[in-house]
């Protein structure tokens, strides 16, 4: 109810708030909001996998391999004899009496695991070649000895593929929204700005969209996609067709600012005073609402994972050899196959912490977007 | 009002015409035909067809003409009630996913009905009780249904009930009624099959709702009619049942338009995971095989189910709230 500054007892302080500008003032609401804050940290924990996967993964996870297929997830030991020495049994292959393949650690076979170790050759940046990274093993190739979340049919570590699905699942939301957001802005802007019939039809065309159920538009339009394009073709296939709903959300938002705001005072002074109409939306309209922006752009991310997640899930999205999220949960659709390999389940829980954390970010830069407003 | 009524009423029938257009032409979208997949299916079995031959079936379903006027021609048999004819079943479309389409929206109504039930009591709760620790756990909660897609749930609780109790939890017939025609028992069957699927479907809608009517009532409870009422002595819950809910029910109702787009896309990855004889799975076929008619149907279906919806939520709240009749325009 009351202003931050008046409860503030130094009147130091309540001056400089006063004469703060409008990101400072965001600033300082968002860090309020605790939880917003450690989801934008676990959002840069994200990215910094999409930047530096081949660090954190294991192996490359490319190439099966039968002899290691199905392998459980393994359990470090991370003391030795009351020693901080961390190690994995080496994991051996063996066919029950059912003629079931069972893998059993064999304790006598430990595998030092390493942290900053050698592995499989990568470059950083695409340029700087390098062989380290986050976690290996001393004396034998991670790829055939560390399975930390165990392996998929095809033999290939499960927690590397996943680091990889990270990067492509991650990197379709960020695209998709630039996307959207320039169409969005783009149309919300010229709806907002000249109204009349174009405003309508641009309304209308919204309306429509909207009304469409997504999920058999997308279906419909991601059947549509060539078997034989390339997976950097899907890839953006993929991207555009889950943007082609998302924009109209933008371009509500930004027409509503852009109504509301055309009537504020300090625009009309603006006009009055004689500026042009490029410099009213770009001085001074464009960065009272730029937050806002920022922060449902942050609140369509979730959304675009969830479908491509979803679209992959469904055998529509991006095909293997490509690696995402929901590329990986195809594995887990029949569940007697879940059943008797639960790990398979593993890559829904990125999904779920990625979008947790896109929602609460995304709300917590929402209720800070309006620094202005009394809480 | 009825202006109001008609200049809706035309728009939704606008937006019908701009779906079916649209779910024409993305069908169309892909490379070759129905033919031309159902050349390469024989041919991948080891039978051959000729070209002619593949030309005569082309002139029977009327595939060599130009786009639109094959649409045209849908359009004019869709009209009648006649949605063609589905290649690949070699049956009316109507018959492959007329009991198909019912279910959906028994599933899909069920879905939505589960989230009133849910959210509104949960949403009144939240707010009369604002800053509680139930208040807390509820939003938490909340937000995960939100973040986790329905087809997870779907998955984790379908492998949860193999494990443990172990059935299969899917589908909404026992294989006893799964084929037999209807019957009282098969519909308590369905009634009884019906809740999980509904569940599983209300429950991502279910945070959307519960935080509308919380914020909405939360509006509502500042008001000094409320106030006024207490100090008159009236029962707390009787006077916040009577008067703010009742306020803060009125954008609720706006927000149904919404929710069923987002159910019955759900419903389909839904089905599909829970395996549901609902259109998910034949649209999802249709889809692949290219079977013209038939997915364009299906998702002409929804869309239209869509648009009714949104156009239902309108009519309803013109009934609650009398202000809007007032207004023609926006």
């Amino acid at each position: 109810m009351s202003d931050p500054a008046a409860a503030d007892p130094s009147l130091e302080k309540a001056r400089a708030l006063a004469a703060a500008g409008q990101w400072r003032l965001t600033w300082r609401r968002f860090r309020r909001h605790r939880l917003a804050v450690v989801c934008g940290v676990v959002i840069l924990m994200f990215y910094s996998v999409v930047a530096f996967a081949e660090f954190f993964a294991v192996s490359d996870a490319t190439r099966p391999s039968a002899q290691l297929s199905l392998i459980p997830p393994q359990e470090i030991h991370w003391f030795d004899n009351g020693a901080w020495s961390p190690h994995v049994y080496r994991v051996v292959r063996k066919r029950d009496a059912n003629m079931q393949l069972v893998y059993t650690p064999d304790p006598a076979a430990k595998i030092q695991v390493s942290f900053f170790a050698r592995g499989f050759e990568w470059r950083l940046f695409g340029v700087f070649p390098t062989d380290r990274h986050l976690i290996g093993v001393s004396g034998a190739d991670a790829g055939k000895t560390l399975f930390l979340l165990g392996t998929d049919v095809q033999g290939r570590d499960l927690w590397s593929r996943m680091v990889f699905a990270t990067r492509a699942s991650l990197t379709v939301g960020l695209i998709g929204v630039t996307l959207s957001l320039t169409l969005g802005v783009l149309l919300g802007g010229i709806s907002g700005l000249y109204g009349g019939v174009v405003d309508d039809t641009i309304q209308r065309v919204i309306e429509v969209v909207r009304s469409v159920p997504t999920i058999p538009l997308w279906m419909g339009l991601a059947a549509a996609v060539p078997r034989d394009w390339s997976v950097t073709q899907v890839y953006f296939a993929i991207t555009i067709i889950i943007s082609l709903v998302s924009w109209t959300e933008l371009a509500r938002v930004v027409r509503g600012r852009f109504l509301a705001l055309r009537e504020e005072d300090f625009i009309v002074s603006a006009e009055l005073d004689g500026c042009s109409k490029l410099r009213i939306i770009f001085a001074h309209m464009v960065p009272s609402f730029l937050s806002h922006i920022i922060a449902v752009t942050t609140l369509t991310l979730p959304v675009m994972v969830l479908s491509e997640t979803a679209l992959s899930f469904l055998g529509l999205g991006l095909r293997p050899p490509a690696i995402s999220w929901g590329v990986l949960l195809q594995a887990a659709q029949n569940v007697q196959a879940v059943a008797i390999t639960p790990w398979l389940l593993f890559p829904a829980v990125p999904v779920i912490v990625a979008v947790l954390a896109f929602n609460f970010f995304g709300d917590g830069l929402r209720d800070a977007a309006d620094p202005y407003a009394r809480a | 009002m009825l202006p109001y009524l008609a200049r809706r009423l035309m728009l939704a029938v606008m937006t019908c015409v701009f779906i079916s257009i649209a779910t024409f032409t993305i069908i169309q979208l892909p490379p070759g035909d129905y033919i031309t997949s159902y050349v390469a299916n024989m041919a991948a079995s080891g039978s051959t067809m000729t070209n002619q031959e593949a030309e005569v079936l082309r002139r029977q379903y009327g595939l060599d003409e130009p786009m639109p006027v094959q649409y045209l021609r849908w359009m004019a048999l869709v009209v009648q009630g006649d949605f063609g004819r589905s290649m690949e079943w070699n049956r009316p479309v109507y018959d492959v996913i007329g009991e198909r389409m019912l279910l959906t929206f028994v599933v899909s109504a069920a879905a939505v009905l589960t989230t009133w039930l849910l959210a509104l009591p949960i949403g009144i709760y939240t707010a009369v009780r604002q800053h509680s620790v139930a208040d807390y756990v509820f939003t938490l909660l909340g937000f995960i249904g939100l973040a986790v897609p329905s087809f997870l749930i779907a998955l984790v609780l379908m492998y949860l009930g193999f494990r443990y109790l172990g059935t299969s939890v899917g589908g909404l017939f026992s294989p006893a009624y799964a084929e037999a025609p209807w019957s009282w028992a098969r519909v308590g069957d369905l009634a009884w099959h019906l809740p999980l699927p509904a569940l599983i479907l209300g429950l991502g809608s279910t945070a959307q709702v519960m935080r509308v009517m919380r914020a909405n009532l939360l509006d509502e409870l500042r008001k000094p009619y409320l106030v006024t009422a207490l100090a008159r002595g009236m029962p707390m819950w009787r006077a916040i049942l009577k008067y703010p809910v009742r306020v803060a029910l009125n954008p609720f109702v706006s927000t149904v338009g919404y929710i069923l787009p987002y159910v019955v896309s759900g419903s389909v990855i839904v089905s599909l995971v829970l395996g549901l004889p609902t259109v998910g799975p034949v649209l999802f076929k249709s889809l692949v095989a290219q079977d013209l008619f038939l997915a364009g149907t299906i998702v002409l279906m929804l869309g239209v189910l869509t648009v009714v919806g949104t156009f239902l939520s309108d009519l309803l709240l013109i009934a609650i709230d009398p202000r809007i009749r007032l207004g023609g325009s926006r």
